[in-house]
């Protein structure tokens, strides 16, 4: 399974068996089971944060540019296009994110930011669809452009009106935000509501507290950007699978020289589909200034675009897996920052999990991959117990070695799209 | 068709790729209240004194080792985004270990290379070793562990490299490698030293054109690359093939930051430049995956960036080459696309002419 | 005495690519209601005629008219509004939608874009009964056959209120069952009024399902004749323009010497087995044949021969050595030779000169290589004696490998395999899409190749080949080698109802 490469069946995917699909039962229970271990480490070594409404709160406002950028690559590749310069698209978002919020207010940075995001999908566009560059090769080179252009406008822009090179000067205008009444401590025109949540979350009990720290976490402070954002995983759902236009989107990746053959435009399809990419990823960037920083900073986006892209492939490019990998990796986001004992304590969640993985994999008679995961956990535990904390460069890269981690396990049972990243070139037949 | 008129056709990539970037530099440089006229005068005159060729040079070698370990993956399918990590941690590596040994000088030099290019690809062997077992694309697992290079560098240059701080020193850096582990440099052009690390450079190049284009295994990796179904029926092993490939460009990529170790820092500082990776990559794309554009490209490239250093001076932001280096790399690859349909169409209409004149031959002959 | 006039007529129909005519001054009339067939070997302007038809072309000169009234197509799009429809020779399916949703593409019933998925599924059952072509629109294509996708095709044109339906070599991947059924379809479809225009080179087919037949030869329209006026070998003659040749084999040259020996081989592909205890042997100077409709595990009896796949069960010995172990290099190295039922796909470099494309498969020996360098000379003095030899027409060895037509493609493989002089040649669908003079070559080098001693493995779908030239000839199915028949006096439709598994092997 690889991008440009359609499975011809000579090569037999590495190591794998027509494995049970995800589904949604089983992804839940995984789910539960998931709160459940937490909530015991949580207990074991008293580090609240790792299931704090604060850290909650934080991992759902750090997946919301994750989860953009995923569903942003989602509508690329859905349509065929590989899309690696969602980091770039998402930069340019910055920028014109903080410029526009800082000139004109936080609305029309946002509404820039999301036009800058997609004037960088217009050249990724053009460049593959209609010249037929290689989609990885524009991708790359999108970056590199992006970011070039983000420092220079800086330099223009930024210099000698409160900001430099590197940074924008600070974004005061903000965007409206909604706290839950009554659950929360919202106020309700006017009246502060009791906090009943947060009351439930600092008697620290087993489970309880944990969960309805969970609930609490999503319901404080939230973001109009993250409400729009959460809306647009099932929007997501319900246009590319239920509606005309979303079905023959799809068809652009699934079969394009069908969709050709039966009048469907596959040329306009893919470009829709790149543009909405270049959107949403541009979107995330203004949502990055606008709710995280208030300010734009070069490497802001801290490789957000190809974490998204994991989280798009972790989610089987559907809109609810994006969802559920782009929680996993925002709540690894907010660990790192906001408190080192949890990313200590998360240490021995990893043990925890991958002995049991190791367990389940000898149990189905899977040696290596068993045994490889066993040792992986007792290294975790040894280091967890031997150290007090994780040194700061550690857990700066906890982000990465998690999406890391989930590509490597997870890879095998994914079915990307069939003609995503082969090159379509009207008229020209595969076969 | 014509030989001639294939090579003319193919020039007109570069040719349009320049054109293009300086017509998008000097529009950039209107739309900001500058005359792009005397910014490249400017350019100009700065950038052909000697010591510009010098500092062009200079900043092109890396480049060229880059692009060159870049090449190598595209030309198996393989996208090493992950140079730039890899590089990082080799040269860390290799500069403490320089400075960790003492070795006649010939020896050394070697040593410090031989780390570089180890540790490169061990690093870039993590990624491989994820492709063939797991099936995870490089692309991503490659950036990933770019970001996590530069927090191990970091941990380790914090922790257990750093040279003991001498009263109230604040430069973190590895302790300086002995003169032996240096390398003088070759010539002075106008006051700036030419780094000697060029020479290798040069034999590092052609040791990677005769090794893609005159051997088995340089067959190989060209034939998977084309065609990966093709390559596994005629034997090549896939497997094998991606592990060697990724371990073959990290080697390489270890190399990039060892001219400027052995000819200017002697130790790993926070100073070293990064970012070479992300350049390596422009590079090769520019220069076709082949040595002899990448080295042109990267010459070009190293120019750029020298002769840009004098708009500071004029009040222009240097900053718009930047915006001219993404114009060169995405009008090459898109002229280079248009290009090679036009040839290949070229080729196949004579192809079929040739054969018809030569079918109508053997039809007058057998009558 | 009125005549009503031609449903669909096609007339001067001209049409050239870069270095070749494709259509020179073509006609053609089919009647309404009538299965009009039009024949001609491959590469004699068929396929291009009917993209022509179907709008995906546009004619250099010439006029469609329907029902008597001119016409111009755009693009498919305004074919499918006109009422032609078109069912292709390689499915036009996106395995991973359902059959609906492939049906429904481009001409989707919504409510203000939301798909109408009632109304959807409502049409498809009832098209799908009313003509006898039965199919479940939620099933995924990708769990589907081979005859029951190409029902999906039907139904996606008549779903488009189809009048003229094309069909492009529908046969070719069907077993004769499955030809039978399809028939049974075009006759109900027929009765509806539907006019039918099919493509074939399978001229027993032709003969039996045609009302009236054209012969299409070098891009002209030789002729249009009525089936009960013409033979099977008449027509041949029309198609080719002089005599056919035959895929007869004459005197045994098999020996004792049993170069491959394959016993109890079997490969495991998630649950199921998809080769379960193959057994043969093949002997110096012997072709072994195995018939078998595509996906019954000749791809994965291949993949184990030539080292991509390791088996589960069972070894391979080569010459008396036992190469089960072995890698595909090595295996080839040692005297395996391969040509691939995909060249293009498996046997080529397309964009790489010729003599690359030489060397590809034994770029580890010598004259290819060196030691650890390739030998650019010796490689292109190869490729110069192969383009002789072979009769491969090319301007010379350092064109690139797309350039050439596909018979001569075949032709470069087949003569790169054989000067390799391996003791084993496995042949995958050595002829498949190759004009007629091609493939005789093709044969001939094979039948020389045998006389030689060469131990050859034939896998094909064309049950004459099969049964002209091998010497012994198995029949595989769902995995397993079923029967074993006399390819001297079993017949294609014999042949076929092995394969389908209408009759069982020991059936009296």
């Amino acid at each position: 399974m690889s991008w440009g490469e359609v499975d011809t069946g000579l090569t037999p995917a590495v190591g794998a068996e027509t494995g049970r699909r995800l589904d949604a039962r089983r992804v839940l229970l995984l789910l539960g089971f998931v709160i459940v271990l937490l909530s015991g480490v949580r207990w074991i070594t008293a580090a609240p944060d790792l299931t704090s409404s604060g850290t909650y709160g934080a991992a759902l406002r750090l997946a919301v540019p994750i989860l953009l950028a995923a569903l942003g690559g989602l509508y690329s590749e859905r349509t065929g296009v590989a899309n690696i310069g969602l980091e770039g698209m998402m930069i340019l978002g910055t920028w014109f994110g903080a410029w526009g919020g800082w000139q004109f207010g936080a609305t029309w940075g946002v509404l820039l930011g999301i036009l800058g995001g997609t004037a960088g999908a217009l050249v990724h566009a053009v460049a593959t669809v209609s010249f037929g560059v290689n989609q990885i090769v524009s991708g790359v080179a999108i970056n590199l452009l992006a970011a070039g252009v983000a420092r220079f406008l800086s330099v223009v822009a930024f210099t000698g009106a409160g900001g430099g090179a590197t940074q924008s000067p600070q974004v005061t205008s903000t965007l409206p935000r909604i706290t839950v009444p009554v659950l929360a401590g919202g106020s309700f025109f006017g009246w502060e509501s009791p906090d009943v949540l947060g009351w439930l979350e600092r008697q620290h009990w087993f489970l309880v507290s944990d969960v309805s720290a969970m609930f609490r976490g999503f319901m404080v402070s939230l973001s109009i950007l993250t409400v729009i954002t959460l809306l647009l995983v099932p929007v997501t759902y319900l246009f590319l699978w239920r509606t005309r236009l979303g079905l023959r989107m799809r068809s652009a990746g699934e079969n394009p020289w069908a969709a050709e053959s039966l009048g469907v435009r596959v040329y306009t399809m893919k470009y829709i589909g790149v543009l909405i990419s270049g959107a949403l990823s541009g979107l995330a960037g203004a949502f990055l200034v606008m709710e995280t920083a208030g300010i734009y900073r070069e490497g802001q986006t801290g490789g957000r675009g190809f974490i998204g892209l994991a989280a798009m492939i972790f989610g089987n490019w559907r809109p609810t897996g994006a969802l559920a990998a782009s929680g996993l990796f925002g709540y690894t986001d907010a660990l790192n920052l906001r408190s080192d004992p949890a990313v200590h304590a998360l240490l021995l969640l990893a043990a925890i999990a991958l002995v049991g993985l190791g367990a389940w994999y000898l149990y189905r008679r899977r040696f290596i991959g068993g045994s490889v995961a066993l040792a992986l956990g007792v290294l975790a535990f040894v280091w967890y117990a031997l150290t007090d904390s994780i040194p700061r460069q550690f857990v700066f890269i906890t982000p990465y070695v998690a999406t890391l981690i989930v590509l490597a396990v997870a890879s095998q049972r994914l079915r990307m799209p069939t003609y995503d990243g082969i090159t379509f070139r009207k008229g020209e037949q595969i076969s | 068709m014509k030989r001639w008129r294939t090579r003319l056709l193919w020039l007109l990539v570069p040719v349009s790729a320049i054109v293009l970037a300086v017509a998008v530099s000097s529009l950039v440089l209107l739309s900001i209240g500058e005359s792009p006229v005397d910014a490249f005068r400017s350019m100009f005159r700065y950038g052909t004194q000697a010591n510009s060729v010098a500092s062009m040079i200079n900043r092109a070698v890396p480049l060229f080792v880059a692009g060159l370990a870049v090449a190598i993956g595209f030309k198996m399918n393989l996208f090493n985004i992950g140079v730039e990590g890899q590089y990082r941690i080799a040269t860390l590596l290799a500069a403490a270990a320089g400075a960790a040994v003492t070795l006649p000088a010939p020896l050394h030099i070697a040593f410090i290379m031989l780390v570089a290019m180890v540790v490169g690809a061990a690093w870039a062997s993590i990624a491989g070793v994820l492709k063939v077992k797991r099936g995870v694309h490089e692309v991503v697992s490659t950036i990933m562990l770019n970001s996590i290079a530069t927090g191990l560098v970091a941990y380790l240059l914090a922790n257990h490299l750093r040279k003991p701080a001498a009263g109230s020193e604040l430069l973190i850096a590895t302790p300086q490698i002995p003169p032996s582990g240096q390398l003088g440099p070759l010539t002075q052009l106008g006051g700036e030293d030419l780094r000697s690390f060029l020479l290798l450079a040069i034999v590092l190049g052609v040791a990677v054109y005769v090794l893609i284009w005159r051997t088995r295994f340089g067959y190989d990796l060209r034939a998977s690359g084309i065609n990966p179904d093709a390559a596994r029926v005629s034997g090549v092993d896939p497997n094998k093939m991606i592990m060697r490939t990724m371990l073959l460009s990290g080697a390489i990529a270890g190399l990039i930051g060892m001219s400027d170790l052995f000819g200017f820092f002697h130790a790993y500082t926070l100073d070293v430049p990064t970012g070479i990776g992300f350049d390596g990559i422009a590079v090769a794309l520019v220069g076709l995956n082949h040595p002899v554009g990448i080295a042109i490209a990267a010459l070009v490239f190293g120019w750029v960036d020298r002769a840009a250093q004098i708009l500071d001076l004029q009040g222009v932001p240097k900053e718009v080459i930047i915006i001219t280096k993404g114009v060169i790399i995405f009008s090459v690859v898109i002229a280079y696309e248009i290009v090679r349909r036009l040839v290949l169409s070229q080729e196949v209409k004579t192809a079929a002419e040739e054969t018809r004149r030569l079918e109508e031959e053997k039809e007058t002959v057998a009558a | 005495m009125a005549e009503r006039a031609p449903a669909v007529e096609l007339k001067g129909i001209t049409k050239t690519f870069p270095g070749v005519v494709a259509n020179d001054d073509v006609n053609l009339a089919v009647q309404p209601s009538e299965i009009h067939a039009v024949v001609g070997e491959n590469g004699a302007g068929k396929s291009t005629l009917m993209k022509i038809l179907y709008g995906m072309l546009r004619p250099d000169s010439g006029t469609i008219l329907m029902d008597g009234h001119e016409v111009h197509f755009r693009s498919p799009k305004d074919a499918i509004a006109a009422g032609i429809g078109m069912v292709h020779q390689h499915f036009m399916l996106a395995t991973n939608f359902t059959v609906l949703e492939n049906v429904v593409l481009g001409s989707e019933p919504a409510h203000a874009g939301a798909l109408d998925f009632g109304r959807a599924r409502a049409r498809i059952r009832e098209l799908s009964e009313s003509h006898g072509v039965p199919l479940d629109p939620d099933r995924l294509t990708e769990d589907l056959a081979v005859g029951e996708r190409q029902r999906v095709e039907i139904v996606k044109v008549l779903f488009r209120g189809a009048r003229i339906l094309i069909l492009d070599e529908p046969t070719a991947v069907l077993v004769p069952q499955e030809v039978v059924e399809l028939f049974g379809q075009l006759r109900e479809l027929k009765e509806q009024g539907v006019t039918i225009i099919f493509i074939s080179h399978k001229l027993d087919e032709v003969l039996e399902i045609a009302d009236s037949i054209t012969v299409i030869r070098d891009g002209h329209t030789v002729t249009t004749v009525k089936p009960e006026d013409v033979t099977a070998r008449q027509l041949a003659e029309l198609m080719v323009g002089s005599d056919l040749p035959i895929p007869e084999t004459r005197e045994s040259t098999v020996t004792e010497e049993v170069l491959l020996s394959v016993q109890g081989l079997g490969v495991r592909v998630g649950e199921r087995w998809a080769l379960e205890d193959a057994t043969f042997d093949i002997h110096h100077g012997e072709v072994v044949g195995i018939a078998g409709v595509e996906g019954n595990g000749q791809r994965e009896l291949i993949e184990a021969l030539i080292g991509l796949r390791k088996p589960d069960t069972g070894t391979v010995v080569l010459a008396g050595t036992d190469m089960t172990e072995w890698s595909t290099r090595r295996r080839r190295e040692n005297g395996l030779g391969y040509i691939p039922e995909d060249r293009q796909g498996r046997g080529l470099l397309l964009p790489s000169p010729l003599w690359e494309n030489t060397m590809l498969g034994h770029q580890t020996l010598y004259p290819f290589a060196r030691g650890p360098w390739i030998n650019k000379k010796g490689a292109r003095q190869q490729t110069e004696h192969l383009i002789h030899e072979y009769g491969v027409m090319t301007p010379g060895p350092d064109t690139s490998a797309l350039a050439l037509s596909g018979g001569n493609q075949q032709k470069l493989i087949v003569g790169r395999e054989m000067t390799a002089a391996p003791k084993v040649l496995i042949a995958a669908q050595p002829t498949r899409g190759i004009d007629v003079g091609a493939q005789a070559a093709v044969w001939e080098l094979i039948r020389e190749a045998r006389a030689l001693g060469l131990a050859l493995l034939l896998i094909s779908a064309d049950l004459e080949e099969l049964i002209g030239l091998s010497d012994t000839l198995y029949v595989i199915l769902r995995g397993r080698l079923v029967a074993e028949v006399d390819p001297a006096a079993v017949t294609p439709e014999e042949l076929g109802s092995y394969m389908t598994g209408a009759t069982k092997a020991g059936a009296a």
